[in-house]
C-alpha cells in the first residue's frame, strides 16, 4: 500500500508546473478559471504551445510525434492542468480519431492526417449521433453507397461539438443494410468543405453555440478515406469510445471547480457572515468535497492498476457516473451561492474583455448558465444510464 | 502508487479469512449470538492463538507491530464473517488506549493479556446525553486524596458485559462539553458501585450501560495525564474508525455478493430478476457505493497512525461519513432487491443489513462526521 508519487513522478510534476508557469497564457487561464467563452483562436494558440513542447499527443506512439506518458503522468498532467486553468483539450482529433487511424488506418492516412492533427492544421469533429441514433448508436441511418472510387453519403449527424470550427469530420455511416445493424457500419473521414455538407447550429439551453447539426446531401467521399475495412466500422467505433470514456470522470476539473466554489462561498454573505460558515451550506460543500475525495482515490486505484498492467474496464464507467454527478453537484452549489443573482442573464458579462459594470460579483455571471450547460455531463460520452448498463453486463454479469 | 496489500498483509488477511470460513457459519453465528456470553469464546481464543488480537501492539509488548492497514485486514474479514467478538472494543480501543498512554505498570498488567486474548477490555466513552460527542462528559471523578470516586453513567458499552477491565472517561475538571478536564480510568467491573445493565444489540452482539455509583479507584487507575484525555481518546477513536471502515467494507462486500447472486437466481415473469434494468442499475449503484467505501477505507488506514492533524481529522471524518452512508444504502437497497426473503431472520442478508446500519451508529454517524468535516473545511 503506497499512495505516494515516486521521485521521478514528483520531478515530472515539477516539470509540468514549471512549463505551465512559463507558457500558459494568462488571458486563456483567466477565461478557463472564470468559466468564460474560449475562441477557436484561444484553443489553437494553446495547442501550438503544447505541440512545441511535445506534450499534445499523449496517447500516441513516439514514432508519430506522441509522448509516452504513464497513466500516473497523465493523471499528474490532468490534475495540474485543471488547477492552472488549462483549456480542456478538444479531443476529437488528437484523442479520438488519431488512435483509430494509428491502429486501423493505412500508411497514407497516417502520413496525411497525423501531422496535421499535431500542427493544428486540421480541426476534427465527431459524426456519431443522429436524430434517431443516440444511446442506440448502431441504429444510425446515414447512408454511404459506393460508386466507383467514391462513396456517396446522404444523411444527418447531430450534437456535433464545435463542428462550426471543424474542417474534418469522422463519421459512422451505413454501407450495408442487409446485415445486422452493427455489421453494416463503416468509418469514413470526410472533408467538411466537400459540396453537399451543411452545418447548422444548435443553441443549447444556456444560449451557447457549442453543438451543431451536420447534413449530408450526395456528398462524394473518396474511397481512400475509408478507415480499415468496409462494414467493420463498429469495431473501430467501440475502440474509439474506450478512449472517450477514460477521463470522463473529470476529477481534476471537479477539484478546480470545488476550489472555485469555496472561494466564492467565502466571499458571498448570508446573515452577514461568509456563506461558507453557514451551517447548512458548509455541510453541502463538505458532503461534495468528501464524495470527491472518495472518487479521487477510486480514480487513483484505477490508474495504479493500469500502471501495473491492468486494463481499465467497466470501472471507468462506474467512475464516469460518480464523477459527473459530483461535478453537477458542485455546479449546483455554485449557482446557489449567488442567490437571486443567478437570475439575471447578461451575456456581455461572459466576455473576458467586458469593461462595463458587473451587475453583481464579476464571477457570478456564468454560474447559472454553467449549471445548465453541465447537465450534459451525465448525457454525453455514453449517458450515465448506458454506463450502468455496461457495468451491469461487464462486471456483474447480469 | 500501489494499492495492493503487501505479501505480509495479504497473508494476515488470508489467515483471518480461513479462520472465519472454518469457524463462522451463519448458523453458528446465531448460536454464538444467543449464548450467555454473546459470542464465541472458542473463536476468540483462536484469534488469540493465531496472534490476531496482538496485531496493533508494539513488538516489545508481545504484539505484531501492525498499523492501520493490518488492523483493517483483520477487521475486513471479521466484517465478512459478521463476527460479533469484541475485537474493536478490546483490542483496538481498550488495548490501543492503554498502549498509547498507559504507564509501564499498566501496560505490564493489561497489555499482555489483551494481546493474547486472555483479557478482554471494553470502553465507556459515551453517555446518555452525549450523542456522539465524546467530549460531552458528565460522569465525575472526584479526587479523594488517595484516589478517585466515580459517579455517572456510560452509555452503550459494547462488550462491556463480559469485559475484565473497563476504560471509562470521567471529568476531573471543566464543564460538560469542554475538552479540558476529561480523564481516563481503568475500572474493574467487579468494583463496588459498578452496575452493568446488560442487553443484546439489534445486530447480534451484547453490550451494557454502565452505572457508576461512588466507585472508588486508586491513583494507579488513572490512565494518562489527569484532565488531558480528550486528545488521546480522539486519536484512538480515529484508529477505531479506520478499523470500523475495514469491517464495514467486508460486510458490504458480502451484502453485495448476496444480492447479486439473488438477482441471478430468483426468477419472476419467467426470467431471472437481474434481467430487469431497474434492478441492474440499483445493483450498480450498490457496487459504486462499495467502491467509494473501499477508497475511503484505504485513505483512512493511511492516516490512522499519522500524528494528529486537521488533515487526519478531515480524512477520518470523511471516511466514516462515506462508509456510514454506503452501509445504509447497501442495506436498504439490498433488502428491497431481495424482497420478502430479505426481511427474514433466517436469511443472512438481513443480519448484514443490521450490522451495516449499526456501524453508522458507532463512533458517530454520517451527519455527525459531516458536521465535523464542515467545521474543518478549508477556505479553498
Amino acid at each position: 500500500m503506497n499512495m505516494n508519487y515516486t521521485a521521478e513522478e514528483l520531478a515530472f510534476r515539477d516539470e509540468v508546473r514549471a512549463f505551465l508557469d512559463e507558457k500558459l497564457p494568462e488571458d486563456i487561464a483567466a477565461k478557463v478559471k472564470g468559466f468564460r467563452r474560449l475562441s477557436k483562436e484561444d484553443h489553437q494558440r494553446w495547442q501550438k504551445i503544447l505541440s512545441e513542447k511535445g506534450w499534445y499527443a499523449t496517447h500516441w506512439p513516439e514514432e508519430y510525434g506522441g509522448v509516452k506518458w504513464s497513466p500516473v503522468q497523465k493523471h499528474i498532467w490532468d490534475d495540474e492542468s485543471c488547477r492552472y486553468g488549462v483549456p480542456r483539450s478538444i479531443p476529437f482529433g488528437v484523442n479520438m480519431v488519431a488512435p483509430v487511424i494509428i491502429k486501423f488506418g493505412t500508411e497514407e492516412q497516417k502520413q496525411k492526417y497525423l501531422p496535421r492533427i499535431l500542427s493544428g492544421e486540421d480541426w476534427w469533429c465527431q459524426g456519431y449521433s443522429e436524430p434517431g441514433a443516440g444511446s442506440d448508436l448502431a441504429s444510425l441511418k446515414t447512408r454511404a453507397v459506393r460508386e466507383g472510387d467514391h462513396y456517396i453519403v446522404n444523411g444527418q449527424k447531430t450534437w456535433t461539438t464545435l463542428g462550426q470550427h471543424a474542417n474534418m469530420i469522422f463519421c459512422l455511416v451505413r454501407t450495408n443494410t442487409e446485415v445486422k445493424a452493427q455489421e453494416g457500419i463503416s468509418f469514413l473521414l470526410i472533408d467538411m468543405n466537400t459540396p453537399g455538407i451543411t452545418v447548422r447550429p444548435i443553441i443549447t439551453l444556456d444560449g451557447e453555440h457549442e453543438v451543431n447539426e451536420v447534413f449530408f446531401e450526395d456528398v462524394k467521399v473518396p474511397v481512400e478515406n475509408l478507415v480499415g475495412e468496409e462494414d467493420k466500422g463498429w469495431t473501430y467505433a467501440k475502440y474509439l469510445l474506450t478512449y472517450e470514456r477514460t477521463g470522463l470522470a473529470g476529477i481534476g476539473i471537479s477539484k478546480a471547480a470545488l476550489s472555485h466554489l469555496k472561494e466564492l462561498a467565502g466571499r458571498r454573505l448570508k446573515n452577514g457572515r461568509p456563506l461558507i460558515e453557514d451551517p447548512s451550506f458548509s455541510q453541502r460543500i463538505a458532503q461534495v468535497e468528501i464524495d470527491l475525495t472518495a472518487a479521487a482515490i477510486s480514480n487513483l486505484r484505477i490508474i495504479a492498476s493500469v500502471e501495473g498492467g491492468g486494463v481499465p474496464g467497466a470501472e471507468s464507467s462506474m467512475l464516469k457516473v460518480r464523477g459527473t454527478e459530483i461535478r453537477q453537484t458542485i455546479n449546483d452549489l455554485a449557482r446557489r451561492a449567488i442567490g437571486p443573482y443567478a437570475i439575471p442573464f447578461v451575456e456581455e458579462e461572459l466576455d473576458l474583455d467586458y469593461d462595463g459594470e458587473f451587475l453583481s460579483d464579476e464571477n457570478a455571471a456564468p454560474l447559472a448558465a454553467q449549471y445548465f450547460n453541465n447537465r450534459k455531463l451525465s448525457i454525453f460520452g455514453g449517458s450515465n444510464e448506458i454506463q450502468k448498463n455496461i457495468v451491469s453486463k461487464m462486471i456483474l454479469g447480469l | 502508487m500501489d494499492f495492493r496489500l503487501n505479501e505480509e498483509q495479504q497473508m494476515l488477511q488470508d489467515t483471518v479469512a480461513r479462520l472465519v470460513r472454518g469457524e463462522y457459519s451463519f448458523e453458528k453465528r446465531l448460536e454464538f449470538s444467543e449464548s450467555e456470553l454473546g459470542f464465541s469464546e472458542d473463536f476468540w481464543k483462536q484469534l488469540g492463538e493465531l496472534g490476531l488480537t496482538a496485531v496493533p501492539f508494539p513488538e516489545e509488548l508481545g504484539g505484531f507491530g501492525g498499523g492501520g492497514v493490518e488492523v483493517q485486514s483483520v477487521m475486513t474479514e471479521l466484517g465478512r464473517g459478521l463476527c460479533i467478538e469484541p475485537y474493536l472494543q478490546s483490542v483496538v480501543l481498550g488495548g490501543g488506549l492503554i498502549s498509547q498512554v498507559g504507564n509501564d505498570a499498566q501496560k505490564e498488567q493489561w497489555l499482555g493479556g489483551i494481546a493474547s486474548g486472555e483479557v478482554r477490555a471494553a470502553v465507556g466513552l459515551q453517555e446518555p446525553q452525549s450523542f456522539y460527542d465524546l467530549n460531552n462528559v458528565e460522569t465525575r471523578a472526584e479526587n479523594s486524596g488517595d484516589g478517585y470516586v466515580l459517579n455517572g453513567r456510560k452509555a452503550v458499552v459494547i462488550g462491556g458485559h463480559c469485559a475484565d477491565v473497563l476504560l471509562v472517561s470521567a471529568r476531573t475538571g471543566g464543564d460538560t462539553r469542554e475538552a479540558d478536564g476529561i480523564s481516563l480510568f481503568l475500572v474493574s467491573p467487579d468494583a463496588d458501585g459498578v452496575e452493568r445493565r446488560t442487553y443484546p444489540t439489534i445486530d447480534g452482539a451484547k453490550g451494557c450501560d454502565l452505572v457508576l455509583n461512588n466507585v472508588k479507584v486508586g491513583t494507579d487507575a488513572l490512565l494518562g495525564e489527569e484532565g488531558k484525555a480528550a486528545d488521546i481518546i480522539e486519536y484512538q477513536t480515529g484508529r477505531a474508525i479506520s478499523g470500523l471502515c475495514g469491517e464495514a467494507v467486508g460486510a458490504m462486500e458480502v451484502a453485495c455478493d448476496l444480492t447479486l447472486d439473488y438477482l441471478k437466481q430468483r426468477k419472476q415473469f419467467g426470467v431471472p430478476i437481474g434481467k430487469f434494468q431497474v434492478l441492474q442499475h440499483r445493483m450498480v449503484d450498490m457496487m459504486s457505493e462499495l467502491e467509494q467505501a473501499r477508497s475511503m477505507a484505504i485513505l483512512a488506514a493511511s492516516v490512522a497512525d499519522e500524528p494528529q492533524s486537521d488533515e487526519r481529522r478531515r480524512i477520518l471524518a470523511a471516511a466514516k461519513n462515506v462508509i456510514g452512508r454506503a452501509g445504509q444504502f447497501i442495506s436498504e437497497k439490498g433488502i428491497q432487491s431481495h424482497g420478502g426473503i430479505g426481511m427474514t431472520w433466517e436469511y443472512n442478508f438481513a443480519h448484514y443489513a443490521k450490522r451495516l446500519v449499526m456501524i453508522n451508529h458507532q463512533l458517530g454517524d454520517d451527519d455527525f462526521h459531516l458536521e465535523r468535516y464542515a467545521a474543518l473545511l478549508q477556505a479553498s
